[in-house]
């Protein structure tokens, strides 16, 4: 076979895959082998499938995902550390028309913004919340999470984190799916093309759930890596993830249509 | 004439967010201004003008439903007292930076820490020097009747808007809780979300068609960019102090001596005036509306017009009464009078001090 | 005309709303008001006071050393506010409950049987009623008919059927009052 030029390449014919263009060309500031860039594009690519462009305010949170309004091409809002859910509870009151959706990650949804989080939940705010999850801060550098497994090392955990002293990792979409104010609740991941389809289209029913009005919160948890916080290569980290974080963290539906699925 | 009331001061707050044309109000109980969410709650306002009413979580959760509201371009209020005041400073600091307009009505109390329930005027440093991180200012009103509490509402998010900022009211327990006849101004309008769009084109209300998105947020990574931000906040500012200084002057056009006071202390000097003047004492009152801007020049004009000296009355330690020094720069005398941690001074003892630290001292 | 009050008395006497009554009668005759309470825990249960001042001008302090009226209903309360009734001035109290009596006199001391005469009429609640008469006798500052469109405006609507009873409340409290 021939080789290829870039010419023959870019033909229109061979276009298979296109970035949306609710993806901005600023290249991103993650770490190569990271979920949040798929994150990202799986729900900006929601959005534009949705035709809500122009009806939609995203809420940064703060970490990782703090320069999310580089990267998405819509309406956003840099919120405090942990108080994105309240940005966006007002939001969404005060423009109930419009689709509202947060972006956060464990430190800044299970830790330090507890309160926010399990409250918007409770008030049935009619909001989005995606929620990355990857057990460890990493934009300050590899510190311990709430999400944290059992004698996983960290910058603070540095022998491991030792639950006894240092709690145990927090399941707080569980604890939220107990709450009658959430209408749809599903954990995901993203580290393979299979599991990127099915979270992708858990974060369309989310939207779907807020267009159409249903009751409620919904509720998007993404076991993600963090091959840099972890200390491993790419591919090390999300085969880490798949026989450490997936056996806490289980992939699948929790609440659908208000309901706890039956385990 | 508008309609006429008794209402407490906490109520006329509430009551004037609603006829401001406020969007919404997010907020969370603290004594002495509960009344104003439970009042809000009472009213209905989403039957009466479509206005939001909401408890949050906490005063950590207020203040950033305020970013949202505020962000997206909808007139939005809270308030709280002391603590909860300093509970949210994080939030006021990011609403400064971000450049979102609100108002912050803090109802204040004795401190510090838990301190009382009862008046105070402890908050005028964290209000007027920026009680949060970074470098910013706020415009802060201080009423001192109720019928104030209720004008300064629609002032206040006229400042707001027209500035970009958070806006403080700062009030204190005895004006919160104290009932006066309070004339109500007529219901305001609320912005359509139409004019909302049109009227505030950095708001995110979602991406206009063909236009570039809008993103707020108070992170710069570069230095340089944000260093150009904090000079373009301090240009704002500079327009805020050109324009926006607010003060009422009480019998001084033939005063050897001022008082300079604000809120509850500036009616309670108000009866010190008429009581020294009948012991023969020629004493004015300034009495400060804007703690910040502040009213310098005016103070400068008296003290190079050759007042004898100033008495800042305040229910602090001394707060005010620094701005006052900075202004005068030592050219008159300039004392301080204060009762603190909830006891307001009696009228009589505000005399004795002008008395024995300004007069004879 | 400046009057400037202390009311004082437990909580749950109507130390409050007749305060409220009294500064919504001046509102009424196009006069300045202020009423500003003692507040906090202590009026649960404990003891409540209220300073009302009506004037026909601007009104400065709300918060006073001295008064030109003192109405006064339980010991604690003449214990703290006997003294600060300005020389000339009125007191006015209910003697039930009291073991001390006024002492001053410099100050013109009046007694009302609230009490006993709201006992009498069937409604101990009206007792604070029956005391403001007394002191509209003593100071007319502002008109009964004003009163009771103060009362009509401080009570909410489901309790306007009480005020022919609030009225004969202020009127055996205009009878009784006695001076001392």
């Amino acid at each position: 076979m021939a080789e290829l030029s870039v010419q023959d390449i870019i033909k229109p014919e061979n276009l298979v895959y296109e970035k949306t263009k609710l993806m901005t060309d600023k290249t991103l500031s993650y770490c190569p082998g990271c979920g949040h860039g798929t994150a990202h594009r799986l729900t900006m690519e929601v959005i534009e499938e949705l035709g809500k462009e122009n009806d939609t305010i995203g809420i940064a949170p703060v970490g990782c995902s703090v320069l999310a309004y580089e990267f998405m091409n819509i309406d956003m809002q840099q919120a405090a550390h942990g108080r994105a859910p309240a940005h966006a509870t007002a939001v969404k009151r005060l423009w109930p028309n419009k689709v509202v959706f947060t972006y956060q990650g464990d430190g800044d949804l299970a830790a330090i913004g507890t309160a926010e989080t399990i409250h918007a939940c409770n008030r049935g705010e009619q909001i989005v919340i995606i929620f990355i999850n990857n057990g460890i801060y990493g934009m300050t550098g590899g510190q311990m999470a709430p999400t944290t497994l059992p004698e996983m090392k960290t910058s603070t955990s540095p022998f491991g984190r030792d639950v006894a002293s240092m709690g145990y990792p927090l399941k707080i979409t569980e604890l939220i799916s107990n709450l009658p104010g959430v209408q749809y609740v599903s954990r995901q991941a993203v580290h393979s093309p299979a599991a990127a389809r099915k979270a992708k289209r858990a974060i369309k029913k989310a939207f779907q759930n807020q267009i159409d009005n249903k009751p409620g919160l919904s509720f998007i948890e993404i076991v993600s890596n963090c091959n840099s916080g972890w200390k491993m290569t790419p591919n090390d980290s999300n085969e880490w993830m798949e026989e450490n974080m997936f056996p806490y963290y289980p992939l699948g539906d929790i609440k659908v249509d208000g309901k706890l699925i039956e385990k | 004439m508008g309609e006429l009331k008794l209402m407490k001061g906490n109520e006329a707050l509430a009551e004037a967010a609603i006829r401001a044309g406020a969007d919404g109000y997010f907020g969370y109980p603290i004594t002495p201004q509960s009344e104003v969410i439970e009042y809000l709650m009472a009213e209905k306002p989403f039957d009466r003008t479509g206005m939001v009413v909401l408890q949050a979580e906490s005063e950590v959760a207020s203040i950033n439903m305020l970013y949202g509201g505020g962000g997206s371009g909808k007139k939005v209020m809270t308030s709280s007292s002391s603590p909860g005041i300093s509970l949210m400073q994080e939030g006021i600091s990011y609403l400064a930076g971000g450049e979102v307009p609100c108002v912050i009505a803090n109802v204040v109390r004795g401190g510090p820490g838990l301190g009382d329930i009862q008046p105070a005027q402890s908050d005028y440093f964290q209000s007027v020097k920026g009680g949060g991180h970074g470098d910013y200012r706020l415009p802060c009103l201080a009423p001192a009747s109720v019928q104030e509490m209720s004008d300064f509402v629609p002032v206040a998010f006229d400042l707001a808007f027209k500035y970009r900022t958070p806006v403080l009211i700062i009030a204190d327990g005895l004006i919160g809780q104290m009932m006066e006849k309070v004339e109500l101004f007529d219901q305001m309008p609320r912005l359509t979300d139409q004019e909302v769009i049109e009227k505030y084109p950095w708001a995110t209300t979602g991406k206009p068609k063909g236009k570039e998105r809008r993103i707020l947020t108070s992170l710069d990574l570069d230095p340089h960019k944000l260093e150009k931000h904090n000079q373009h906040l301090h240009a704002k500012y500079n327009e805020i102090k050109e324009n926006e200084v607010r003060y009422e002057l009480i019998d001084t056009d033939d005063a050897d001596y001022l008082f300079v006071a604000y809120g509850s202390s500036a009616r309670i000097c108000q009866k010190s005036v008429k009581l020294a003047r009948e012991k023969g004492i020629k004493v004015g009152l300034l009495r400060i509306i804007s703690l910040w801007p502040f009213a310098s020049d005016v103070i400068k004009e008296f003290t190079a017009k050759g007042i004898k000296g100033f008495l800042s009355v305040e229910m602090s330690m001394g707060q005010m009464v620094e701005d006052i020094q900075l202004a005068v720069q030592g050219k008159t005398k300039v004392d301080h009078f204060g009762r603190v941690g909830g006891v307001i001074h009696s009228p009589e003892e505000v005399v004795e001090a002008l008395e024995q630290k300004i007069i004879g001292g | 005309m400046t009057e400037e009050i202390i009311i004082a008395g437990f909580g749950g006497q109507g130390v409050l709303s007749m305060g409220k009554i009294l500064a919504y009668s001046g509102i009424m005759q196009e006069q300045e008001v202020s009423w500003m309470p003692s507040y906090g825990p202590e009026m649960r249960g404990g003891t409540a006071n209220v300073t009302v001042i009506v004037s026909d001008e601007r009104i400065s302090s709300p918060t006073l050393t001295y008064y030109d009226t003192a109405i006064i209903l339980n010991q604690q309360s003449m214990d703290k506010f006997e003294e600060t009734v300005k020389p000339g001035g009125v007191l006015l109290y209910d003697p039930n409950g009291i073991s001390k009596h006024p002492s001053r006199t410099d100050i013109t001391i009046y007694k009302i049987e609230g009490a006993k005469i709201a006992a009498d009429m069937g409604n101990t609640k009206i007792f604070n009623m029956v005391v403001l008469g007394a002191y509209l006798q003593i100071k007319p500052i502002v008109k009964l008919e004003n009163v009771i469109k103060g009362l009509k405006k401080s009570l909410p609507e489901r309790y306007h059927k009480l005020i022919p009873l609030n009225e004969d409340a202020i009127t055996q409290g205009m009878k009784n009052v006695i001076t001392t």
